[in-house]
């Protein structure tokens, strides 16, 4: 299952998605995700869907390996729908075996645009971390978040934070197998009982995969402290960023996409 | 030049005070272009040492010297380190970012480098560890050997003149130990770099031009290779090992035939035995 999470996997690519400055592409992402919530009418999700579609299809990723990102959020996505459908007040549509529990067509209309929601809003973030390396995401924030270092918000701190907890994601998945492997030659069982059993079996595999990453990350500062690291002060970095003027353009092209769903929906058409 | 004076150190433990020495009065003077090899048993002190030469750990009573710099000076401590570069055991656990290049880039961009130098130093650096085709690759997805030679590049990159290995093959199989030890042979002896390599394995000590034996937290031997080896007795009396060609001569003398024992190299030892035949 953690191999089928797209979200926060790169696609490599040399399409105009790939190659725009990652700053914007955060910026555009998290107006994406804002306007998301002002949409209303399908008119406007509508609008929203082409908009997707269309930049999915530019950078070249096949649209099934995107959406495949949506299948560990399955359950949450199911979920949600539920409580909507049936939490609802208003009208009464159907009853569940007729029991007291009703579903109103409110809640089938809510859980309707719920469901587009957190789709849209996975599909949209995936296609983020689908087309930035982790460097350019990283380098992005750290300087998106730069002029706010007056205010004391740590930019440098959280992008060396995020990057090392990437670099260090696989390799500390490598150890958890073979953590796993090691318990079950010892006749460790993982698979049986019910879920505090199972979750009291987890104790082996997590009180080393903890102290290794303890002892790394003793490790890692001695090793980043002996390579000169002294914070975020007075660094370069090798890869310079440079907003081209057909960045601005597109970004702009995609903001006003967006606006515009938000509009149709204000219009009351559909 | 390194220039290590009486120096002493132990470990702060706070409770109680009559703590033994990690180091107890060593002294070394390491030229440049040297390469130098430290071998002694676990809890010697040779990892506590190497920390001293780029001021990771400061020393409690001596002094340590790169070049004539005193490495207590803290204004000195980035020059310090910039000169001394340091390898680690776990090529996992020195591994920053997330492309090979980028980890390469680490420190010259910590030194606030100018990014088309940083670019320079990066692929020469890449070039000589023979890492330059996997720059783009995930740090992750390499050999150990690999990753270590990696590793090596993102020293090299800040132009050191000194590079400090500690025990840099302890965790690769025998091909990652080959690659990184020819890597670290081909910088002393093309790049004129000066190394401190400090390895459990013999037949890497070998190589070096001058192995130091440290015991307790004091050099108890030192000399070329063939000086230190020759004393396989005292060295094994220590829990040492020494190299198989030595040993192979030990145990034709110990058989009865007259043969020399200070055969460090396989080419010596096979001479010697050609002598017999
Ligand atoms: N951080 C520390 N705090 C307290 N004592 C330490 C610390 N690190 C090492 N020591 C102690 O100092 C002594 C020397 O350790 P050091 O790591 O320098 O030995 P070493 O020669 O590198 O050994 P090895 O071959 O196992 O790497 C050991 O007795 C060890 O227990
Ligand atoms: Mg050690």
């Amino acid at each position: 299952m953690l191999k089928d999470i797209t979200l926060g996997q790169y696609y490599p690519g040399n399409s105009p998605v790939h190659r725009m400055d990652p700053r914007l592409k955060i910026l555009l992402t998290v107006l994406y995700a804002t306007l998301l919530f002002f949409i209303k009418g399908f008119l406007g999700y509508g609008v929203v869907f082409i908009f997707t579609v269309g930049v999915i299809g530019l950078a070249g990723i096949p649209v099934p390996y995107v959406v495949r990102g949506l299948r560990p959020l399955f359950f949450v996505i199911v979920f949600t729908a539920a409580i909507n459908i049936f939490m609802t007040p208003g009208r009464t549509a159907f009853r569940l075996f007729d029991t007291p529990i009703a579903a109103t067509h409110e809640g089938i209309y809510m859980a309707v645009y719920m469901v587009l929601r957190l789709s849209f809003l996975v599909v949209g973030t995936s296609v983020l971390t689908l087309t930035s390396s982790p460097v350019a995401l990283t380098d992005g924030l750290e300087r998106l978040l730069g002029p706010f270092k007056k205010i004391g918000v740590p930019a440098h701190e959280i992008a060396m934070m995020m990057s090392i907890a990437i670099r260090f994601i696989p390799t500390l998945m490598e150890e958890t197998q073979k953590i796993i492997k090691a318990q079950k030659a010892r006749g460790a069982d993982f698979e049986s009982g019910n879920i505090f059993r199972r979750a009291k079996a987890l104790t082996p595999i997590l009180v080393p995969l903890f102290m290794g990453a303890f002892r790394r990350a003793d490790e890692l500062a001695l090793a980043m402290e002996s390579r000169c690291y002294n914070g975020g002060e007075n660094r370069t970095r090798l890869k310079q960023m440079h907003m081209t003027l057909s960045d601005c353009l597109s970004a702009a092209i995609a903001a006003l996409v967006l606006a515009a769903a938000v509009t149709v929906g204000y219009m009351g058409i559909l | 030049m390194i220039q290590v004076e009486n120096l002493t150190y132990r470990y702060p433990k706070g409770d109680d005070h009559a703590q033994t020495y990690v180091l107890d009065g060593i002294d070394i003077k390491i030229q440049p272009g040297e390469f130098v090899a430290v071998v002694g048993h676990n809890g010697s002190g040779k990892s506590t040492l190497a920390k001293h030469f780029n001021g990771i750990l400061l020393p409690a009573g001596g002094k340590v010297y790169i070049d004539s710099l005193d490495t207590a000076d803290r204004a000195l401590l980035f020059e310090i380190r910039r000169r001394v570069g340091m390898v680690f055991q776990n090529p996992d656990n020195q591994i920053v970012a997330t492309i090979v290049e980028e980890d390469v880039a680490f420190a010259p961009e910590n030194l606030g480098v100018a990014p088309e130098e940083i670019r320079r130093r990066v692929d020469w650096a890449l070039k000589a560890v023979g890492m330059y085709d996997k720059r783009m690759h995930a740090p992750h997805l390499l050999s150990g050997g690999q990753k270590q030679r990696v590793a090596i590049a993102g020293v090299l990159a800040m132009t050191p003149a000194y590079i400090v290995l500690d025990e840099p093959t302890a965790m690769l199989d025998p091909v990652g130990r080959r690659e990184v030890l020819d890597t670290v042979l081909k910088l002393n002896r093309q790049e004129h770099m000066t190394v401190i390599l400090i390895t459990h394995f013999m037949e890497e000590a070998a190589l070096a031009d001058r192995v130091l034996v440290m015991q307790d937290g004091r050099i108890c031997m030192q000399g070329t290779p063939k000086e230190v080896f020759v004393q396989a007795r005292a060295l094994k009396s220590m829990g040492l090992d020494v190299p198989q060609t030595i040993e192979l001569m030990y145990a034709l003398k110990a058989a009865g035939l007259n043969v020399a024992l200070d055969t460090v190299t396989a080419e010596e030892c096979a001479e010697e035995i050609m002598k017999l035949i």
